[in-house]
């Protein structure tokens, strides 16, 4: 598969801080790109420096195997973290205005078909919910048929029923052989949707690869979780790589049974224990540090 | 490029237009102000006669003459003969009268009632030789020099602030940059929000005026296509202000305070609610840089002396030129982003 996009050696810098500090990754046509990492991380402004909204210190972006000319924003579609929608207009207006501003826009019943905003049309903005709102900055992202689509933490702050139909949404985008690049720092989200990811920390990328490979690269074992209660009666002795976490006892390893025997022999309770492969959450926290930076 | 301005022009109109709180406030606010100054000042007319003297003699009261010591009459030093014919013709003086020679000379306009009652004082004074001269011309009432200036007022408030703080919320609230992530270029945004404002500007301006003219019955003496040029020109110069003001600002604060530095000093030096004449030079002068001079002059020309176009060639020229300048430095120095 070709890549649409190849980002060699970003970088920015604002006073005091690397922003984007040389990252380099490329991204295959028809695939979901995942750029992940905590706050501060970097990711909106490499985004932004990519999308030809700000200005990089260095490096090179080429889209199509050439640098990024003027039809650079006829072909793309972008949905940022935070955009204001001009009030008193209704989504079918505001999705008129965006349709009117490209010269082949794509068709507007679909894209309020596979947006699910046929029955918000006559809303108001300014009375759509976060999951709505956001479905309409999607629309709009996709009114120029974009082959190539940004979206940036598309899903914060939406709560979990709304953050599980837009990821079907996306679903059904990259159906339609769009490439997507996406940030988040929702682990499950970049799990459910990405093809690649790469990690970001501090301006650096800290991990880059399809998510399974990473965390095969990163974890041999698997979790056996139990909560903190169960055990804390108990002195452990279990000759395993163990530490407690966010409220529960976490030991990694690959025998399953010895673990098991271990702690039915210690008398621990093990009705609320749950075995759990390695994830990109696990992979997120080792490379970025044991806690999310705020 | 057409499309595109079409569409950010349609999309701002229905913003403003559903905003009822901001139309009704675009609305009502001149008209309060002019019906209330309207009343402030009709209500305290001059109680007394007005007399301009024709004199080199810098000290006006010593001017030996019986009529000189008439009281209740205010005397008035006029040096140019044609400016103060000028204020007889348009009842700011109810004479004008020359007591240097032995034969007085005094000139009235005879459309005026006050003239006839001061020609009376006047004749009954003396026992000089007098020499009658009579001009012609309408009264004009403050209130009708007054809607010009209130008009252009609402232009200037509605054109600078109205563009100016959109601007800045569209910029703050980052709704510019997700237009930048589309092919719509700086300028053509620039030109839809010139003729968005400018059509719901000079909608309200003539909504404004048809009223206050029904109800005040104010004169008008030229053309109103010629009085449309003007507001059209004046106002899509002001907006061009406007834009150029708000063309990198992301601060409503400083914004307000920038859109203030150029809205006061017109308010006082461009003629809005009194004219200029009498001041400094100096300020007349200065007061030329403000497009609203420049409409004022041009509107109050048209509706009370019933200029033509050619006749005022020159501020509808000055308009022309700024309105160029400032929207072209507003599309070179616009941001669509906050720093």
């Amino acid at each position: 598969m070709p890549n649409i996009l190849e980002v060699k050696d970003l970088k920015k810098e604002y006073p005091g801080v690397k922003a984007v500090d040389g990252i380099s990754f490329s991204v295959k046509k028809g695939t979901c790109f995942g750029l992940l990492g905590p706050n501060g991380a970097g990711k909106t402004t490499a985004i932004e420096i990519i999308e030809g909204i700000t200005a990089s210190d260095g490096g090179s972006i080429l889209y199509k195997n050439r640098p990024i000319g003027r039809d650079f924003h006829k072909e793309t579609g972008i949905q940022f973290q935070a955009t204001a929608l001009q009030d008193f207009l209704t989504v079918k207006e505001t999705l008129q205005l965006f349709h009117k501003l490209y010269p082949n826009p794509s068709n507007f019943d679909e894209i309020v078909e596979e947006c699910s905003l046929k029955n918000l049309l006559s809303r108001d903005n300014r009375k759509l919910s976060g999951g709505q709102r956001q479905r309409l900055l999607v629309a709009i992202a996709l009114v120029n048929q974009p082959e190539l689509l940004f979206m940036d933490e598309p899903t914060t702050g939406l709560d979990p029923q709304a953050r599980r139909n837009f990821w079907n949404m996306v679903e059904k985008i990259k159906l339609r052989n769009t490439t997507l690049i996406l940030t988040t720092h929702y682990m499950e989200e970049a799990d459910f949707l990405c093809d690649e990811i790469a990690i970001m920390d501090k301006g650096k990328i800290i991990a880059y690869g399809e998510p399974k490979q990473l965390i095969a690269q990163h974890f041999k074992e698997v979790v056996l979780e139990l909560p903190e209660d169960e055990v804390k009666n108990h002195a452990l002795n279990i000759p395993m790589e163990y530490e407690f976490k966010f409220g529960y006892l976490e030991i990694y390893t690959h025998d399953i049974p010895t673990a098991l025997n271990l702690l039915k022999e210690q008398n621990i309770p093990l009705d609320k224990l749950k075995i759990r492969p390695f994830n990109l959450e696990d992979l997120f926290l080792k490379l970025t540090g044991s806690e999310l930076r705020s | 490029m057409i499309a595109r301005i079409l569409a950010v022009f349609h999309a701002r109109n229905l913003e403003f237009v559903r905003d009822r709180g901001t139309l009704s406030w675009n609305i009502m606010f001149p008209v309060i102000v002019l019906f209330g100054l309207n009343f402030v000042f009709s209500t305290g007319e001059r109680n007394q006669f007005k007399i301009g003297i024709l004199t080199d003699n810098e000290v006006v009261n010593e001017i030996d003459h019986p009529f000189m010591d008439i009281r209740y009459i205010n005397k008035i030093q006029i040096v140019d003969q044609d400016a103060g014919l000028e204020s007889v013709r348009r009842h700011k003086l109810d004479m004008l009268v020359d007591l240097d020679d032995p034969v007085v000379r005094y000139w009235i306009n005879e459309e005026s009632p006050t003239g006839y009652i001061v020609e009376k004082i006047l004749l009954q004074s003396s026992t000089d030789e007098f020499i009658k001269g009579v001009v012609q011309g309408k009264n004009i009432r403050y209130v009708e020099w007054l809607l010009p200036g209130v008009l252009g007022m609402n232009l200037m408030f509605g054109c600078l602030f109205g563009v100016g703080y959109v601007i800045v919320r569209y910029r703050k609230s980052g709704f510019l940059k997700r237009l930048k992530a589309t092919p719509l270029r700086a300028i053509e945004f620039i030109i839809a929000q010139v003729l968005s404002r400018l059509i719901l500007a000079i909608s309200m301006a003539i909504f404004i005026y048809v009223g206050a003219s029904f109800i005040l019955e104010t004169r008008m003496e030229g053309s109103y296509f010629t009085l449309l040029l003007v507001g059209i020109l004046g106002a899509t110069s002001l907006i061009s202000l406007g834009l150029l003001i708000a063309s990198r600002v992301s601060s409503e604060e400083l914004a307000g305070g920038l859109l203030n530095l150029m809205t006061w000093p017109m308010m006082v030096l461009s003629g809005v609610f009194f004219s200029l004449e009498g001041s400094p030079q100096w300020i007349q002068t200065f007061a030329n840089i403000f497009p609203l001079t420049h409409t004022l002059t041009a509107a109050r020309a048209v509706m009370i002396d019933g200029a033509t176009i050619l006749e005022i060639s020159y501020e509808l020229s000055v308009l022309v030129a700024t309105s160029i300048i400032f929207m072209i430095a507003g599309a070179l120095l616009f941001k669509w982003q906050s720093d």
